[in-house]
Parts: structure tokens; C-alpha cells; sequence
């Protein structure tokens, strides 16, 4: 069963495919939440994904059974092209929190290395990467720091670095930069799409920020809370190289409002949702909200 | 992004500027001991208070003198001895500490059933058990000042290493699974670095109270060259001068075994110091 289900997604040329993916957290026997429910998706590969949706709608969750560090209630998780818990025993991807989890008992550089040291790397081979990879994102200088001593939003380019290390298919990515201000924010953005550009590294990126979602990706999956399902997936249509100025042409604001209207619908909109960070154009929302009420 | 624009990451300055500031930030400190001391001499001499009562710091540091080879009370083998089985004791308790810490957190069972029973025997004055761990071991044996001493350090250590070990960040830990990573590999590179701190804590803690349960030990009977024992027997004898200078070396024993532990600190750990001066 597991061959096949390999062969189908092999041939249908997707990274990770789940479906009737159901997650339901107990305790005792009783139903707590149901976080996710019936979730069918496949995501092709070297596409940049995005999950979003309000706090509790399960993304993060989600995120987590592809990562099979959450086992799933049901459904079937398929991640290059193999049961989700191989896919991790093999290092198919890499991960990023919203927090950088860097060791501070370790340099910028040895972080970096972490995962080469696990996966038995050579020493002269994970230096060679471990410079390779901060050089990607711009941080040579600061091999030699501590993660205290770096900004907020280089200790996340120092966890970009590291799960690229190893070279991995898939890049998942839980809020990465949640905890950063809007400045910061805009060009860890636009850096994140150029080394998805230069890396070729399917994403997926778990996030609450609308214009994040529509920037970066090439798909924005719009979730729902309780339970969490999927209600709409928005093909993002925008050219690229994506830039700046992408943020601000017409297609960009249409989509903007596309997603909103699709976590409205969804019911994510109508309850008081201070996380969901709608950006952009606020009177829209404004608006769509008083037609509600 | 220049290196100048993050804060708090500035270079450390040259060698002379980091020891001016360092004997600018000390001095008041030092100031205040040599003006305590010279403060007390003048006092007792002004007062006429008797030896008894307190002694002069001269007559305490000619008592040093006086006793440090081969009268009745010699200080230098006595204190040789008590820093002996104060160390003896550290070792001893120290190794059982971090054994028990990491049984405790590997093994979920031991955790529930040794981590009540450590809490409530560490409230315990262990102190109170000096006479009987005498008694077990041997009045004359030197061991029975080394598990005096063992045993008040073996709950800091423990308590504190277990801390280390289980209070890892959530994210590493779910980090360390996406790399499929063993247990004992998350020993090695998360829990084990992690918890270095917290060993250096309690080393701090400990060799004080290493030295407390030697001396204490001392106090209820033994060989007499120790300091615990010139301690008393000065005292009965009414020659407090000397008493006080057995004293004085208990403390100084005491603080530079701190230091020690202090400077073994910086060597071992030295991103620990940066990140509390940064956080500072």
C-alpha cells in the first residue's frame, strides 16, 4: 500500500500529498479540539505554499503532521513520495519555528552545523556548508557570534541557514517571522523568496499575515477554525521576480482581498480576530465586517 | 548590516581598558574590607574591649603566626587536612549528584519516585546528622567528614543538574525530532549543554557547604589537626585569638574555593558569562 501510494504521488509529481487527514486532541476520552478535519492537499513541487488562518484553525498544527511530529487521527500523510515518519527519518525536510531555537551555547557557525553533525557529515564538509549556507543569507561576517548576540531577524537567517543545510526537498516553515516587526518583516520576505528562488526547496509556510501569504506564494491555502479545514485555495498569479513593487500593483491588492474574503467566509473574519494581521487596505475589512454584523 | 548597529554586541575594549574598569568596579569593594578591618582594629584598641569578647585583627593575624607550625594548634596541616576532606566530600557528593540527575531524567520512574523524596530530604537540616555519620564511619576517619560534607552537597547538585537537564526548550527538542535524532544524541547536544549552567550553580553552592559539613563533622570529635577541632578546643581554652584565626581560614578556604569554582565557570562556559553581561 505504501509502494503504491508512492508510485501515485511520484507520478502526480507531488512533494506532499495528504488526504482525509483528520487530527483530533483528546483528553481522557473526551474530544478537546478537533484541530484539523478532513484536509485533502497536494503540493507540487518546488512550489511555495502558504497556510493561513486564524489562531486555532490547525495550520500550525497541519504543519506538524508533515512534519510528522504530530500523528494524525486519520487520513494519509505522503511526503516525498513516502509515509510522513520515513520522510523524517530520512531528513526529506527542513524546519523553521516562529522562535529561532538556536543553541547559545554554540556559535552562528555551529548551529549551522548542527544538523551535519547528526547526519555524520564529515568535518571539512560541514564547514564548507555550514559557510556556503550563511553566506546565502548574508550573515559571513557573524560565523563567529553568539545567537544573543545577533537582531531578532538574523537569528532567523541563521535558522533559515540551518535547515537548508542538509539539502532537504522541503522546507516547512511555522510563522518564522511572527515575532519580527513589519520593516523587518517586508525584507526577511523578500529574502526568503530569493533563496527559494536560488535553492528551488518546495515551501511551506505557515502564517496569520495576509500579505505575507499573497507575496510570497504560489498558492495560499485558507484555513478555518474549528474544526480546521481547508475552504478555499487561491492561486497567487502574481509575476515574477517579486519585488517591492509587487506590493503595490493592482493584482496584489485583488488578491489581498481574494484571501480576505475567503477567511470571511470561512468564519475567520466575523469573531473579533485580532491576530489575523489583514494589512493593506484595513477598510476593506472594516467594511466587510460591518456588512456582517 | 554593519556589525556597529547591533546592540550590545560592542568588542570588547584592549587588555589595559578592561583592567582599569575592572579596578574601578572593585575598588570600592576592596575599600571598604581594608577600611572595615582597620576600622575594627582602632574600635577595640579606643574601647579597650577584651580578647575575649572580640580580638584585635592584629592579634588575630599574630595568632596565625604563632600557630602555623607545630604547637598545639597548627593551622597550616589542620587546614590541609579540613580542605582535604572538605574537597573529598565535594568529589564524592558532586559525582552521586549528577548521576542521580541524569537517572532522574532519563527514567520517568525515578523521577517520580526519587524527586519528592530528594525535596523533602533536602528541607531536612542535614547538618543534624553529624553524629551519627561519625558514628557510622568512624570518629577518627577522615571519611566520616568527607560524607558529612557529601551529603549537603549531593541535593544542590542533583536538584540543580535535573533542572538543567529537563528544562530544555520545547522548540530543540522538536527540533532534534525533525532530524530524527536519538535520545542519546539529545542528550549530548541539547540536554547535556544545556544543564552546564546549572551544574556551575550549584558548584558555587556547593563548595561552601563542602566545607560547612567538614567543618561541622569536625566539631562532634575526630584527630585533632583540623580546623573544626582547633576551633573548639581554642575556644574551651579560652584562647580566642586563636580560634579566630582557625576561623579565618575557614573563610579564606571557603572564598577561594568559590573562585575556583567561579573561574572554572568562565573556562568551561564562557558564552554563559557573555549572555548574562548581554542580558545584564
Amino acid at each position: 500500500m505504501t509502494a503504491k501510494a508512492s508510485e501515485s504521488s511520484e507520478s502526480s509529481g507531488s512533494v506532499v500529498r495528504l488526504s482525509g487527514v483528520d487530527k483530533v486532541f483528546t483528553r481522557g476520552d473526551q474530544v478537546v479540539t478537533t484541530a484539523l478535519e478532513g484536509i485533502d492537499l497536494s503540493i507540487a513541487r518546488g512550489e511555495f505554499i502558504s497556510l493561513i488562518g486564524p489562531s486555532g484553525c490547525g495550520k500550525s498544527t497541519l504543519l506538524r503532521v508533515i512534519a510528522d511530529l504530530i500523528e494524525p487521527t486519520a487520513g494519509e500523510v505522503i511526503v516525498n513520495g513516502k509515509p510522513a515518519a520515513q520522510a523524517r527519518r530520512d531528513r526529506d525536510y527542513g524546519m523553521v519555528f516562529q522562535a529561532p531555537v538556536l543553541m547559545d551555547w554554540r556559535t552562528v557557525e555551529d548551529n549551522v552545523k548542527l544538523p551535519l553533525e547528526i547526519m555524520g557529515w564529515d568535518r571539512a564538509r560541514r564547514t564548507a556548508r555550514a559557510r556556503e549556507m550563511l553566506h546565502l543569507v548574508e550573515l559571513d561576517e557573524f560565523l563567529g557570534h553568539r545567537p544573543f548576540q545577533l537582531s531578532g531577524g538574523m537569528q532567523q537567517r541563521v535558522a533559515i541557514a540551518r535547515a537548508l543545510s542538509f539539502e532537504p526537498a522541503i522546507l516547512l516553515m511555522d510563522e518564522p517571522f511572527g515575532a519580527l516587526g513589519e520593516m523587518t518583516r517586508e525584507r526577511m520576505n523578500s529574502e526568503v523568496l530569493r533563496i527559494w528562488e536560488q535553492t528551488g526547496t518546495t515551501i511551506v509556510f505557515v502564517t496569520h499575515s495576509i500579505p505575507e501569504a499573497v507575496f510570497l506564494s504560489s498558492r495560499v491555502v485558507v484555513m478555518s477554525p474549528r474544526p480546521g479545514r481547508i475552504t478555499k485555495i487561491v492561486d497567487v498569479d502574481l509575476p515574477r521576480p517579486r519585488d517591492i513593487l509587487t506590493r503595490e500593483t493592482q493584482r496584489y491588492f485583488q488578491l489581498v482581498t481574494e484571501v480576505r474574503e475567503a477567511l470571511r467566509a470561512g468564519g475567520a473574519l466575523t469573531t473579533g480576530d485580532d491576530e489575523l494581521d489583514a494589512g493593506g487596505a484595513s477598510e476593506t475589512r472594516t467594511l466587510a465586517e460591518g456588512a456582517i454584523g | 548590516m554593519s556589525a556597529a548597529a547591533i546592540p550590545g554586541r560592542g568588542r570588547p575594549g584592549s587588555a589595559a581598558g578592561r583592567w582599569s574598569r575592572r579596578i574601578r568596579f572593585y575598588l570600592p569593594a576592596i575599600l571598604v574590607f581594608v577600611g572595615g578591618i582597620v576600622l575594627w582594629e582602632l574600635v577595640i584598641r579606643a574601647a579597650n574591649v577584651s580578647q575575649f569578647i572580640l580580638p584585635r585583627p592584629s592579634g588575630i593575624l599574630d595568632a596565625l603566626r604563632e600557630n602555623w607550625v607545630g604547637t598545639r594548634f597548627p593551622l597550616f596541616v589542620s587546614a590541609v587536612q579540613t580542605l582535604k576532606e572538605a574537597l573529598g566530600g565535594l568529589l564524592i557528593g558532586t559525582v552521586a549528584g549528577v548521576l542521580v540527575a541524569f537517572a532522574i531524567a532519563r527514567w520517568v520512574t525515578a523521577r517520580n519516585v526519587l524527586l519528592p523524596v530528594a525535596i523533602a530530604v533536602n528541607a531536612i537540616p542535614l547538618i543534624a546528622l553529624a553524629p551519627l555519620i561519625n558514628a557510622w564511619f568512624g570518629l577518627l576517619n577522615e571519611m566520616s567528614k568527607m560524607v558529612m560534607a557529601a551529603v549537603l552537597v549531593v541535593f544542590p547538585v542533583m536538584a540543580n543538574v535535573t533542572r538543567g537537564l529537563v528544562q530544555v526548550e520545547p522548540g530543540a527538542l522538536e527540533l532534534m525530532r525533525s532530524y530524527a535524532a536519538s535520545e542519546w544524541t539529545i542528550l549530548r547536544k541539547v540536554r547535556v549543554p544545556n544543564a552546564l549552567p546549572f551544574f556551575f550553580t550549584a558548584m558555587k553552592i556547593a563548595t561552601t557547604l563542602a566545607l560547612i559539613g567538614a567543618v561541622v563533622g569536625e566539631y562532634y570529635g575526630g584527630q585533632n589537626k583540623v580546623l573544626g577541632r582547633i576551633i573548639v578546643e581554642s575556644a574551651a581554652g579560652l584562647r580566642f585569638e586563636t580560634t579566630w584565626a582557625a576561623i579565618v581560614l575557614v573563610a579564606i578556604a571557603g572564598i577561594s574555593l568559590y573562585v575556583i569554582a567561579v573561574l572554572a565557570e568562565r573556562v568551561v562556559i564562557p558564552w554563559a558569562t557573555t549572555l548574562e553581561a548581554e542580558r545584564g
